[in-house]
């Protein structure tokens, strides 16, 4: 299932790029269509942080990986490299878990 | 600027940016790993789908419990915009037969914002080149290294690395987050998503959350088509 998605995705996402070389310059030029593709990173990007930081199965929960968030959230602020912002949330998290808090 | 110090500027700029996006490419090895996809796999995502915030965004579902389907719709959708990339490169790059299939290939978030801040053509499809491979090279090696580190570190957990998981996905969407518009969308797409998982299967609450954002995102003042951002 797992390489469906795999080659399902990557075969999906060239296509997408080619058809942006392929096709006559008036299409996807809508500003309505500029709109929609613009706002979906965003919303998806959102959400997905959303649903994995406080998301476990269909619960939702607070744990140490909130604690992570609100550190990347701090980091990235204070224009941190994105290496920081990854390997600090996942400290933070960690260094709770070994304490024995939020698990 | 001669042609030769404006050769050497872009190429200098492709290689640090390949760099920087390396570490990105470290961090998604990592985490793909740790979200259950073996390391062939893992790299060979980086190899064919080749857009990050796509490959973040399959392995992010995975992880949840979503299945293949959702993920693949979830990627596709974040992908859509390497459409609108193209389309704005195409009269610039003028390419046609294998060079086309190539380039189409190299089409992403940072070839095109190198491409497009360039004065002319020439330095343009040099930009896009030049950024489109060295990040490539990088963006695949880094995968490598993630993907074989994270195996060796073992329990994702005792590492926190669930946690990275999230920070990736905000440090993604942070350079998008410009006005007014962009973060009521990203707070509407967090609320819906959180608000659909007790009642939906893993990984279509995201989807949905995507689909009440552009209904919203309709109703706003304009939402530019935001560029530059990373993946």
């Amino acid at each position: 299932m797992i390489w469906f998605a795999v080659l399902g995705t990557s075969v999906g996402c060239y296509l997408q790029k080619i058809l942006g070389l392929s096709i006559p310059q008036r299409y996807l030029a809508a500003p309505r269509i500029q709109t929609v593709v613009g706002v979906i990173p965003i919303a998806l990007l959102s959400a997905l942080t959303a649903v994995q930081v406080f998301g476990h199965g269909q619960s939702l929960v607070v744990d140490a990986r909130a604690a992570g968030l609100v550190f990347a959230f701090v980091a990235l602020l204070l224009r941190a490299p994105f290496v920081v912002v990854v390997v600090g949330a996942a400290a933070v998290a960690a260094g709770l878990r070994a304490m024995g808090a939020g698990a | 600027m001669t042609w030769e110090q404006v050769r050497r500027t872009v190429i200098g700029r492709a290689l640090s940016v390949g760099v920087a996006v390396g570490l990105y490419g470290i961090s998604f090895g990592a985490l793909a790993t740790t979200s259950g996809l073996s390391v062939v796999q893992t790299c060979t995502l980086s190899v064919l789908t080749f857009t990050g915030g796509s490959q973040f965004a399959l392995i992010g579902v995975l992880a949840a419990g979503g299945s293949a389907v959702t993920g693949t719709l979830t990627a596709l959708l974040l992908g859509a915009r390497n459409s609108l990339y193209a389309l704005r490169l195409a009269p610039t790059l003028q390419v046609t037969g294998g060079r086309r299939l190539l380039a189409a290939h190299l089409v992403i978030d940072e070839s095109t914002a190198m491409a497009i801040g360039q004065d002319d053509d020439r330095a343009a499809r040099l930009a896009f080149w030049s950024t489109g491979l060295s990040v490539f090279v990088f963006w695949n090696l880094a995968t490598v290294l993630g993907a074989l580190g994270a195996t060796a570190l073992g329990d994702p957990k005792k590492f926190g690395l669930d946690a990275a998981v999230g920070a990736a996905f905000l440090g993604l969407l942070w350079p998008r987050l410009r006005d007014r518009s962009s973060w009521v969308i990203a707070v509407v797409g967090a609320a819906v998503a959180l608000t659909f998982t007790p009642l939906l299967s893993p990984g279509i609450p995201v989807l949905v959350a995507g689909f009440v954002a552009v209904v919203v995102a309709l109703r706003l003042p304009t939402t530019a088509l935001p560029l530059g951002g990373t993946g």
